[in-house]
């Protein structure tokens, strides 16, 4: 019995195995950091960063040579790549985040770091999952480090609240995930999705406990991309978390929570797209509309991203609803488009926060033009982004996803998500409004002591690449390859 | 054959944007305002080529620049420029300089910023009428928002952050459905081109969603009666040279929609809806007339008889014949020349007596009688008096609406009368009559130096040309407006013959859903 045999391609899981080394690097650097000593403690973001990097540069290596390993309990095709892309672009613009901001809220920065690559590789194995089992794993990963990160900073209530809240939820989330995957393990006999498909092609599957395990399978997915009416949790953990850790979570949960999502259905319940399609696009309308909705009464700005993230979950499953390549293409451009404008909004937020507050008032947005251009100008690049106005990647984001809706034969849903579109407009020009045409308020200074240069590179990077995908989608699209794949004119 | 360039088209499109870029980083405000004029001027130069370099008698696109733009999509980067859309791109560069050249006079605010986005708009309005995919068009329509937004929200008068925001809300929503009916209208053809949509065939219930969502987006634009309510509020609130280049250009780009979309790609949904739209129209005429009638300020005055003068463009534009088209087109570009003016005029005498209301002014022939003169000639070419260019794209017009249905053409006439009705009781109140006020007479009031004569005069010329040699422009026009109509003759011909099996829009989202 050789390894062929055995199928252990190591390649199905090297991005995460670099991850995972990075993080053992990372906390090996931080033991000398103790007793108030710290010589190492500068270099663990860097670390870090570099760890990112080079998952990346494996992850780029990868693209092209699709493997399945483990007994096909994990596979890695272009998809899975280009989720690891999306994943660890979160992560590397929130580690420049952090740099100046994690200390002010807590001195275990070694922890932090640590723990934002394991989350990362969590949500990286999403990804490649091709088993209910491996995808609790990864879940499970993912998300204890990431109610560690809301909790982050242990004085603040607020941020106790929010870790608190964020746990016992997703317990239940959890919970209600593992015996959803029971209920399909016992209608199918398998938790494989492959097997799971073929056993329904086989009509052998017993169907209603089939239904009511997607059910609550669907409950633990829309509570991790907060999808109504599993959102409750978002808008007070967003603001609780420290801000860096809010960027990331809204970027790598929803992208890992989707890929998931996307792999159960479109590879275990090929057959049953009919039915799930229109509960995915019904859940798809309540999400966005709610979103926008609540998100116009929002004054607290993480609380308005917040919903604004909800919203966007909903334009996303739009795409997921589909079913087709072009579908899941299109929300993954959507996502690293969603990656670089909400990573930039974030940064502009840490840039107005106040010492320990983590969070800011879009009071504080009022004449910021005046006082800071360059900063009301970058903002407006993203706020008009997220509005999906072109020529910026939030329009490709949106267009792809629609096109592919219009495509599988979803146009209604296109046009209530185009209307959405249209709500939430409102909301991100208010804030245009406030930066250009509102008289200064005292409040609308940045925090001198944010300000830094990762925090810069951060804002340049999101904005270079929020237009450059507005003006050549192609450029994300041609490096994951597959591509937004027109497979058939409607005719 | 004069002097020839290589992709000429994404010069003229990309030089604004270059000039902006400029712009921003060009230290002192007096080198940005030089920077901006002499973009605007080269562009100008530059457009001029098309004109020169003009292929006489060809019907179809000329200077056409085809690239791939996003591939698994068919999405391309083509530009081309035809008989319909050749004018609407020269009185784009030729009001932009026009419009900077004020602002240089008169906007101190912030010019750095007020310069470049001016450009940034240069780039936007000419990208929408030169794209030849749908994508493209929809990408430089879309994008024309965020700096016009700026520019009445920044420079504006009183009420301008409510004028923006209600602005850039009512065109972004009304285009919102567009997006689908674009990727509708792709995923029954195949294809996003312009010019092969307009002889492609296409499901009369394709074409009835799509062309309401096409019309929806454009009839806000136009503005269309009852969608206009946003204008006078962008007008009255914009800063001068931004109302010359929305009224003068951005308009248009809701005609110029109709006209290159909306109407030839679904000929038999137009069809079908054409008598409601040219109702809408005449509606238009009449309301923008009457409420023009009834304004104390003269530049609420001149953006309600916008509306009415859309009305007819979008007229001649429904009726779909080659007088009417043709008129239409001809219209469109004399809309842009005159409005532009008067907008320009208002704002000149504004800048003196920082007040637009009629009734602070009178008398103005004995103190101003060289701005008074030309503002008689700027509304007679408003009003449409013969000889001038208003006259000749309204003749058209009518005669296009008669053929079409000639109570049509009956009411649009009473709008003519309206139209030289207000203009004239406006002229009278402003230049008639003994001098009430001080601050009118000789002492007080300065006529119009050089530098603003030089932005005048211009248009003024033109006028005359257009409207003494009309056929130096219905030569380039017509032969592109009369394949076009060809091709939808064809289309509709087809239509009806082969009786294409209708499929319902719920149909084929069932068959797409399998």
């Amino acid at each position: 019995m050789n390894s062929a045999a055995l199928a252990l391609n190591l390649n199905a899981v090297l991005p995460e195995l670099v991850m995972v080394v990075a993080a053992a690097i990372v906390m090996l650097l931080d033991i000398p950091n103790r007793r108030g000593r710290a010589p190492t403690k500068a270099w663990l973001p860097w670390v870090a960063l570099a760890g990112v990097l080079v998952t990346g540069a494996v992850s780029i290596w990868l693209l092209g040579q699709p493997v399945t390993s483990f007994q096909g309990m994990a596979i890695h095709d272009e998809r899975a790549q280009a989720l690891n892309l999306v994943v660890l672009t979160g992560a590397a613009l929130s580690i420049l985040l952090s740099v100046r901001y994690i200390p002010t809220v807590n001195q275990q920065t070694g922890e932090y770091y640590t723990l934002l690559l394991l989350v990362s590789t969590g949500m990286m194995a999403m990804g490649s999952a091709t088993d209910l089992m491996v995808v609790f794993l990864a879940l499970e990963t993912f998300s204890l480090g990431l109610y560690i990160l809301a909790g982050l900073s242990r004085k603040s209530l607020r941020s106790n609240e929010a870790a608190m809240k964020y746990f016992l939820l997703g317990a239940f989330a959890s919970a209600f995930f593992v015996y959803g995957a029971a209920f399909v393990y016992g209608a199918t006999g398998s938790t494989r999705f492959d097997l799971i498909a073929v056993t329904l092609f086989d009509g052998k599957a017993d169907l209603p406990l089939l239904y009511i395990g997607v059910t609550m399978l669907i409950a633990g997915f829309g509570f991790k991309v907060s999808l109504v009416p599993f959102h409750m949790w978002t808008p007070d953990v967003y603001q609780g978390s420290p801000t860096p850790v809010t960027a990331f979570m809204s970027i790598g949960t929803k992208a890992a929570a989707f890929a998931a999502f996307y792999r159960f259905f479109a590879f275990a319940l090929p057959t049953e797209q009919a039915t799930w399609g229109w509960a995915l696009a019904i859940l798809a309308v309540l999400t966005m509309t709610l979103g926008n909705l609540v998100a116009l009464r929002q004054s607290s700005l993480k609380r308005l991203l917040a919903y604004s993230s909800i919203a966007h979950a909903g334009y996303i499953l739009v795409g997921l609803a589909t079913a087709t390549p072009a579908g899941i293409d299109g929300a993954l451009f959507y996502l690293i488009s969603y990656a670089f404008m909400n990573m930039g909004a974030f940064a502009v937020v840490i840039l107005l926060e106040r010492q320990g507050e983590m969070d800011a008032d879009g009071e504080r947005l009022k004449g910021l033009s005046r006082r800071h251009p360059q900063l009301a100008l970058i903002m407006s690049i993203f706020m008009f982004s997220l509005a999906g106005v072109p020529p910026f990647a939030g329009f490709f984001a949106k267009f792809f996803v629609f096109a592919a809706a219009v495509e599988g034969g979803w146009s209604w849903l296109a046009a209530i998500a185009m209307l959405n579109s249209a709500i939430g407009a409102w909301y991100y020009l208010r804030i245009v409004v406030d930066m250009y045409f509102a008289e200064p308020a005292d409040a609308a200074q940045i925090e001198p002591q944010q300000v830094s240069l990762p925090l810069t590179i951060t804002l340049g990077v999101a904005a270079v690449f929020t237009i450059a995908l507005g003006v050549l989608p192609s450029l994300w699209t041609g490096l994951v390859q597959s591509g937004v794949v027109s497979t058939l004119a409607l005719r | 054959m004069a002097l020839s360039i290589p992709y000429l088209l994404t010069i003229i499109i990309f030089l604004p944007l270059l000039g902006a870029a400029v712009v921003m980083f060009a230290p002192g405000d007096r080198t940005k305002k030089w920077l901006a004029l002499a973009t605007t001027l080269v562009t100008f130069a530059v457009s001029l080529l098309l004109w020169t370099n003009w292929q006489q008698g060809e019907a179809g696109m000329q200077f056409v620049e085809d690239a791939v733009w996003f591939a698994p999509l068919g999405i391309r980067y083509a530009l081309g420029v035809d008989g319909i859309s050749l004018f609407l791109v020269l009185l784009t560069t030729l009001l932009m300089p026009i419009a900077v050249y004020f602002s240089i006079l008169y906007v101190d605010k912030r010019i750095g910023p007020y310069m470049a986005l001016m450009l940034l708009l240069e780039t936007a309005m000419i990208g929408v009428f030169l794209a030849l995919d749908l994508v493209l068009f929809f990408v430089f329509f879309e994008a024309s928002l965020i700096p016009m937004y700026f520019l009445i929200g920044e420079w504006g008068g009183q009420n301008r952050v409510y004028a923006a925001v209600k602005f850039f809300l009512y065109t972004f929503a009304g285009s919102a459905l567009m997006v689908v009916a674009i990727l509708i209208v792709y995923f029954s053809t195949g294809t996003f081109d312009i010019v092969a949509l307009q002889s492609t065939p296409m499901p009369v219930a394709v074409q009835t969603w799509a062309f309401l969502a096409f019309s929806l987006a454009f009839a806000v634009k136009t503005p269309l009666f009852p969608f206009h309510t946003w204008l006078p509020d962008a007008h009255v609130q914009a800063p001068t040279a931004g109302s010359i280049i929305l009224a003068g250009v951005l308009l248009k780009m809701g005609t110029y929609g109709f006209l290159r979309l909306a109407m030839p790609i679904f000929p038999q949904a137009a069809q079908q809806f054409g008598p409601l739209l040219a109702t809408l129209a005449i509606v238009g005429i009449l309301y923008g007339a009457l409420v023009a009638l009834m304004q104390k300020d003269l530049k609420a005055l001149v953006a309600y008889s916008s509306v009415a003068h859309l009305g007819y463009v979008m007229l001649g534009v429904i009726a779909m014949n080659a007088q009417g088209v043709s008129g239409s087109v001809l219209q469109m570009v004399n809309h842009g020349l005159s409005t532009g003016a008067l907008f320009l005029l208002v704002g000149l005498l504004y800048e003196r007596r920082h007040t637009r209301m009629l009734d602070d002014f009178g008398g103005l022939w004995a103190s101003v009688p060289v701005y008074t003169g030309l503002f008689l000639v700027v509304a007679m070419s408003s009003a449409g008096l013969p000889g001038l260019n208003g006259f000749v794209g309204e003749f058209a017009i009518m005669l296009g609406a008669y053929n079409y249905m000639p109570i049509f053409a009956v009411l649009a006439a009473a709008g003519v009368i309206l139209a030289a009705w207000y203009l004239l009781t406006a002229f009278r109140k402003m230049a008639q009559g003994e001098i009430t006020n001080p601050a009118n007479d000789k002492q007080h009031l300065k006529d119009l130096n050089l530098k603003e004569l030089v932005m005048v005069v211009p248009l003024v010329i033109l006028f005359f040309v257009i409207g003494l040699f009309p056929n130096l422009f219905f030569d380039k026009i017509n032969p592109s407006v009369e394949a076009m109509l060809e091709t939808r003759t064809v289309l509709l011909q087809q239509g009806a013959a082969a009786q294409m099996p209708s499929l319902e829009l719920a149909e084929i989202v069932v068959t797409e859903a399998k």
